[in-house]
């Protein structure tokens, strides 16, 4: 009976397990991720319409929100702009260490963000290496908005890098050739030949390390001083109400949040679509 | 435009791509630069254009010096195998590309650069397709639309690198004869890569033969399939077997048996002789000849090809008759070629070879002055 | 020809000043180099040097005490243990997808594959609180828990879901894009010699993407490890009982001991660059056996 209705669902295969596989995927997606979420969501629609929007309005929580987002958007900018850099460092010049800085771009995914925070933190705090330096300067970097961006900025460092370096590697240089056949100087080539054919990538690595950014928790709390209306993140504004038993108020924080995720995940598959119907290929 | 080429030499990390090459395009020539892979021809191209810069020697466009000058500044119509068109530009755009890219003060209008384009597309036949992508096009109307991109900044020569290498066979053919049309009413100096004999052959008004960094040899179409100036060019060129001879008292030899083939001006010693399938035939009554066995005959469209194996040494010929001629082939043949050229043994240079055609030992023909120089 | 005479003249410009069209001025270049090299050496390197200075800055004593105390051995044992459970979960379910995925065709493919990347785009605090909704005192089975004695949020158990969770896309989509490249005809010629079902799948797919399946547990093995947000909501943070390393990590910086602190620190930044060289060495090795076109995590 399950045989022959999956034999209509899926084309005919030889190969074998395509039930158990399928199910088992379908079962274990189910129990992992789609109930905790549907929880999530069961839990913000039992609110009611109007009790969400009180929770979600609240001016520390739309405070929060603005603070996580705009320090996201600057630092996914940041990242869009060193990203590209140095996707093309790495992939069109050679010089020593090339290799060695290949791997490590990938340490914010490896590195726990715990670690990152607090390694941040040494360093930017205003007796830290680098935060003493800018002192005198009158310059604050941790426990502030901009140690934010500053923590951001670097668990998304490896995301446009990424996306961009095998559609940088995979251009066709004798497209740069003909640009430069056609009279155009290196600048305009770059501007009107290179940046053009990267833009899905970059778009796409800019979502990721957008996505990513709103809803970084462990490395910001260390670096970010917490304050609320200031410096503090909506992550850490879920865990205060969990903490305070105010579950009502951190779940409407998370639809918000997950809204907001979803959206992000929407506009990279968009991308990737578009870059395929106009490209011919996917990012 | 005459394009000159002095004693060109390129190397790639010790790897030397070109030897010393030197050639003298006439202004509005079709030229093709032929041979295998790696024997320097992308290079040649790619150094006129200044898309590579040469270890020594120099290029001049007519009597510039245009070998310091950077490819933007050339002024060259590059055509790539691949096309290179920009994906993201509609038609119009990659065609006007060049124009906008120029420096305010000698850029045209937009809509003059529009009109351009248009006009280009009309002159590739590819009207109305101004707002189509790359991609929406096939592969012979990109190859088009590349060739009014290059077209589009009045370049002083055109070349082009394989430019129906990646097209199927039946596009090809018309996509050649629309472009010697094309070359015909433009009259740009047109320089072509191509690996393909057939349309070096078919398309151009010369054809270079190179073969490991060097040119073999430059002629006319007819020069280069009748008069082959060196083994690589007999070989390369068209269908060809090879016979190992050896010269003794002016006569070639195979094995110990005179195959009645004067070779006079050849030393004594080991040669080799080239003669085309359809230039061999088939004898039965002179003592003089090639003696083979046959080991296969097949029919090819309208033709009967005998492959036989020589008497004495292991090499193979193959013979072309007419498909009617129904003799039976079988056993032991003897064979005498009717337009052969020897070449001595390579290892001996300065040695000249010998052309020879008619069935008569006494009708072999003093070799032509052009090509006598061995290439060795 | 008029030319004769200028043919002896050398080249115009020397090689060494010539540039490739596809390529920028030296000065140009190692501008670039050096900007990009200024912004890892900032973001990068320096945080990574400041964890080994800062957890040797006491001597070698005090950090061999802070990673040896017993909540800090606790610490490191429960993010084994979790480790151990959630990456071998998390690999089954790898290869069952990318088997269900790859090599068969059905309709709503891309809707699953957009479904197992979902973790990646959920926060991680978000990750924790919908299974305290779930498993909560307030939740609807929370009672029930409850009064038959199951603990899962501010627990184990927890822990080790929360962890699945964010953890969850690693193997799955290291796997689906190099076997949708490969196709089934490896399969199929298995198969039609006669192989059963687990043999074409033990002798044929999985040697075919083993390394791509080893990137895939490595770096869900650094997560796993490594998780703090999702692993801080449902934990309770019962010392000694309940504190995976990184969350040691937080009480003893919040507690201003830092160099214990940086100490268990620079064991998980050790973990991490082990991860990252076996990672790198792969990539260099076995760049075949993991090409697929991969975009971020």
């Amino acid at each position: 009976m399950v045989t022959a209705t999956l034999g209509r669902f899926k084309q005919p295969s030889v190969i074998p397990c395509f039930g158990m596989a399928f199910g088992f995927t379908l079962t274990y997606l189910s129990l992992v991720v789609l109930i905790p979420l549907g929880a999530l969501v069961l839990r913000s629609a039992g609110l009611g319409l109007e009790d969400f929007w009180r929770l979600a309005t609240d001016p520390r929580t739309l405070a929060a929100l603005k603070l996580t987002f705009l320090a996201a958007l600057i630092a996914a900018t940041i990242n869009l702009v060193f990203g590209l850099l140095l996707a093309w460092v790495l992939v069109r010049y050679e010089f020593p260490g090339r290799r060695i800085i290949d791997a490590v771009i990938d340490l914010p995914f490896a590195l726990p963000t715990a670690v990152a925070g607090i390694a941040l933190t040494a360093l930017y705090a205003p007796n830290g290496w680098v935060g003493s330096l800018v002192a005198p300067l009158g310059w604050k970097i941790a426990y502030t908005p901009i140690g934010i961006v500053v923590a951001l900025t670097f668990v998304c460092l490896p995301f446009v890098v990424r996306t961009v370096e095998p559609v940088l590697r995979d251009l066709d240089r004798e497209t740069e050739e003909a640009a430069a056949t056609l009279g155009a100087s290196r600048f305009a080539t770059f501007t009107r030949v290179i940046l053009p054919a990267l833009l899905p990538a970059l778009l796409t690595g800019y979502a990721l390390a957008l996505a990513r950014a709103i809803g970084e928790y462990g490395s910001v709390i260390f670096i970010a001083g917490n304050i609320p209306y200031v410096s503090e993140i909506a992550p850490l504004l879920i865990v205060i109400r969990l903490e305070e038993f105010n579950y009502e108020a951190a779940t409407a924080v998370a639809a918000v949040m997950l809204i907001i995720s979803f959206t992000m995940l929407l506009i990279v598959n968009l991308i990737q679509a578009w870059s395929r119907r106009r490209f011919g290929h996917g990012s | 435009m005459d394009i000159s080429v002095r004693e060109l030499r390129k190397t790639f990390d010790r790897y030397p791509a070109l030897h010393d090459v030197s050639l003298d395009i006439q202004s509005g020539e079709l030229i093709a630069l032929l041979g295998p892979s790696g024997s320097g021809k992308t290079t040649l191209l790619r150094l006129i254009a200044g898309l590579e810069f040469p270890t020594s020697g120099s290029i001049f466009y007519g009597t510039e010096d245009a070998s310091g000058k950077s490819v933007r500044d050339r002024q060259v119509g590059f055509v790539f195998q691949h096309y290179a068109l920009f994906k993201h530009m509609t038609v119009a755009d990659n065609i006007g590309f060049g124009l906008k890219v120029r420096d305010r003060s000698k850029r045209p209008s937009s809509a003059e650069i529009r009109r351009r384009a248009s006009d280009l597309l009309d002159l590739v036949q590819l009207p109305g397709l101004e707002d189509r992508y790359p991609s929406q096009l096939s592969g012979g109307q990109r190859q088009r639309v590349a060739l009014a991109r290059a077209l589009a900044i009045e370049p002083r020569v055109l070349l082009l690198d394989e430019p129906f290498g990646a097209l199927d066979a039946k596009v090809r053919k018309e996509l050649r004869r629309w472009l010697r049309e094309l070359h015909e009413r433009t009259g740009h100096t047109t320089i072509f890569v191509t690996h393909d004999q057939e349309e070096a052959l078919e398309l151009s008004d010369r054809v270079v033969v190179m073969s490991q960094g060097r040119i073999e040899q430059v002629g006319t179409p007819d020069e280069i399939y009748d008069t082959p100036a060196t083994p690589f060019v007999f070989s390369f060129i068209g269908d060809s077997s090879e016979i190992p001879i050896s010269v003794s008292g002016g006569e070639a030899h195979v094995g110990n048996r005179s195959i009645g083939v004067f070779a006079e001006g050849l030393p004594d010693g080991p040669a080799r002789l080239f003669v085309r399938p359809h230039d061999l035939d088939l004898v039965s009554d002179d003592p003089q000849t090639i003696a083979a066995v046959v080991t296969a005959v097949r029919r090819n469209s309208g033709s009967r090809f005998v492959e036989a194996e020589i008497d004495g040494c292991r090499s193979k010929v193959e013979i072309e008759l007419p498909a009617d001629d129904m003799r039976v082939f079988e056993g032991r043949i003897a064979l005498k070629p009717k337009r052969w050229k020897i070449f001595p043994d390579a290892k001996r240079p300065n040695s000249q070879s010998v052309v020879g055609k008619g069935p008569y030992k006494h009708e072999s023909e003093p070799k032509p002055p052009d090509y006598s120089q061995m290439v060795s | 020809m008029v030319l004769e005479a200028s043919f002896d003249a050398a080249p115009a410009a020397p090689a060494e000043t010539w540039t490739p069209p596809t390529s920028e001025r030296p000065l140009v270049k190692w501008t670039l180099v050096g900007i990009a090299l200024a912004f890892l050496g900032f973001f990068l390197f320096l945080p990574l040097v400041a964890v080994f200075v800062e957890a040797l800055r006491g001597g070698v004593g005090i950090y061999f005490d802070a990673i040896t105390e017993p909540d800090a051995v606790a610490a490191i044992r429960l993010t084994l243990i979790v480790a151990a459970i959630a990456v071998p979960c998390n690999l089954v379910f790898g290869l069952a997808a990318a088997w269900a995925i790859a090599k068969f065709r059905f309709p709503g493919k891309s809707l699953l594959i957009t479904l197992i990347d979902l973790p990646f785009s959920v926060s991680p605090v978000v990750s924790g609180l919908v299974f305290i909704l779930l498993f909560g005192s307030q939740s609807l089975i929370g009672p029930w828990l409850i009064s038959n004695g199951i603990e899962i949020v501010f627990a184990i158990p927890g822990i080790v879901l929360a962890t699945i969770f964010v953890t969850f896309p690693f193997v799955a989509r290291e796997l689906i894009p190099l076997m949708q490249e490969q196709g089934t005809g490896d399969e199929e010629a298995a198969l039609s010699l006669g192989a059963s079902g687990w043999q074409t799948f033990l002798y044929v797919t999985l040697p075919n993407v083993k390394w791509a399946l080893l990137y895939g547990v490595l770096l869900c093995n650094a997560r796993a490890m490594g998780e703090f947000g999702a692993v801080s909501v449902v934990s309770g943070h019962i010392r000694g009982l309940t504190n995976t390393m990184p969350l040691h990590v937080e009480i003893l910086y919040n507690e201003y001991s830092f160099q214990a602190a940086f100490a268990v620190a620079s064991l998980l930044a050790l973990l991490a660059l082990i991860t990252l060289s076996i990672k790198s060495f792969l990539e260099w090795r076995f760049a075949d056996g993991l090409k697929a076109q991969r975009s971020g995590h």
